[in-house]
């Protein structure tokens, strides 16, 4: 996927570090991945991240290994490669995320969560919840502030907050002392792979009963 | 993948010399340079060249000398990272057994062995103990012409070098965050966002390679 232009919002460095380090709940590096796949900037440094954990694994002390250690990997060798899922490619969203899908856009289960808003989860481990929005153009996702983290990656048009208009391939994360209302751009529905460490807290009654029916 | 152990095992023996030998046969010119510039960069990138031979030689010599140096390093970071003993033994030797089976795919121009390690390492960390997926970018490959070029391989395990000396001379008290943050001691909340990390020109440098690589990929 060459996009590789316009993109302005990165990743910043304490996720990059989170993600060469393996330390973030799957749903974060299902975002990373995807962002990184997008974005070369972001890529080169995820890259020199782990270069770090290159030097600091060679430069620390040794634990030995059994004697048979090297015989048994020889054996585990013999029995040749585990045979890998192969990688869905050609999709209309990066290969990390297709995998998540099932495949590109098209194949995405929506459920609609009000004013035209559509959601679909994606299945992570618990830590944290990675979902796909769907935003009608010109709609708006209901005012809502965050208990944890959380990391919108535009993968279709785009949507303007508070903050800043972010476009395809750019990623907002919003902490606890943030209330935004995403409102997506005129001109084309807007996608974006949200995730969350923790609940999301609407301001409206409604949207918070819902909230507990659509895991969001 | 399909492994020839009888070849192997004669390749181990003769140590080196079969893989040179290949460079007086029909090799391109690429490969010359490539096989030249693996060759400058012996002693301090031994383990470029290691690679190099269980790449194209299955050369089982080759592995048990960078298994001798590199698996008690992996298993060190796995138990680190939390894993008890006879866990990072048995992981250690899968992670080893994967380098193996993906040699095909190092790439001396983007990463030092030790780092191409460390991402194994880290990723048989998240499936086995954190019982995880680790979802990784879209795989950007050279096309089946274009071996990395020389000069780009000596740069790239320079930087590496200069790298790992520089984390050797930083203060202690910095090392030991930045060893916290990578052996999972740090929640991704808790690392500050500037850590002081001695990353050089080596960012710019990767940056450089994928500009050249999305030009070949045109």
């Amino acid at each position: 996927m060459n996009t590789m232009n316009k993109i302005t919002h990165h990743l910043s460095d304490q996720l990059l570090i989170g993600y060469s380090a393996g330390t973030l709940p799957e749903a974060f590096n299902l975002v990373v991945a995807t962002h990184l796949s997008m974005c070369d900037e972001c890529r080169a440094a995820a890259q020199s991240f782990d270069s770090i954990g290159g030097a600091l694994l060679h430069d620390q002390p040794t634990e030995d290994l059994g004697d048979a250690a090297l015989a048994n990997t020889m054996a585990l060798i013999a029995k040749g490669p585990k045979i890998a899922a192969a990688a869905p490619t050609g999709n209309d969203v990066p290969d990390p995320l297709s995998a998540y899908i099932g495949g590109g856009l098209s194949d995405v289960k929506w459920r609609p969560i009000g004013l035209g808003v559509r959601q679909a989860v994606l299945k992570t481990s618990r830590a944290a919840t990675a979902r796909l929005l769907y935003i009608p153009a010109g709609a708006a996702v209901p005012d809502h502030g965050h208990q944890g983290t959380e990391m919108t990656l535009v993968l279709q048009g785009a949507f303007v907050d508070e903050e800043d208009r972010f476009a395809r391939g750019d990623v907002e994360v919003a902490n606890e002392d943030m209330e935004h209302t995403p409102i997506a751009d005129m001109g084309e529905d807007c996608i974006c792979l949200a995730v969350t460490d923790a609940p999301l807290k609407f301001n409206a009654l409604i949207p918070r009963i819902a909230q507990r029916f659509l895991r969001i | 993948m399909r492994m020839n152990l009888d070849i192997a095992q004669e390749t181990g023996a003769s140590g080196r010399p079969l893989a040179y030998a290949v460079l007086n046969s029909n090799v391109s010119d690429d490969q010359r340079a490539y096989f030249r510039a693996v060759k400058q960069t012996i002693p301090k990138n031994i383990w470029v060249d290691h690679l190099k031979r269980i790449q194209t030689d299955q050369d089982q010599q080759a592995f048990a000398e960078l298994f001798g140096h590199f698996a008690p390093r992996v298993k060190a970071f796995l138990m680190k990272s939390g894993a008890a003993p006879g866990m990072a033994e048995d992981c250690t030797q899968e992670v080893m057994a994967t380098l193996w089976h993906k040699a095909h795919l190092f790439d001396p121009s983007r990463a030092s062995v030790s780092t191409w390690i460390f991402t194994i390492a880290r990723n048989k960390n998240i499936d086995a103990l954190r019982k995880q997926r680790r979802p990784e970018p879209e795989e950007l490959t050279w096309g089946p012409e274009a071996e990395p070029e020389a000069s780009d391989i000596i740069v790239m395990q320079q930087e590496s070098e200069q790298l790992s000396q520089a984390m050797k001379a930083l203060p202690g008290q910095q090392r030991e965050l930045i060893e916290k943050a990578y052996f999972g001691d740090l929640s991704h909340g808790q690392i500050a966002a500037e850590t002081g990390l001695p990353l050089g020109t080596i960012k710019s440098r990767l940056r450089l390679a994928l500009s050249k690589l999305r030009q070949t990929m045109k």
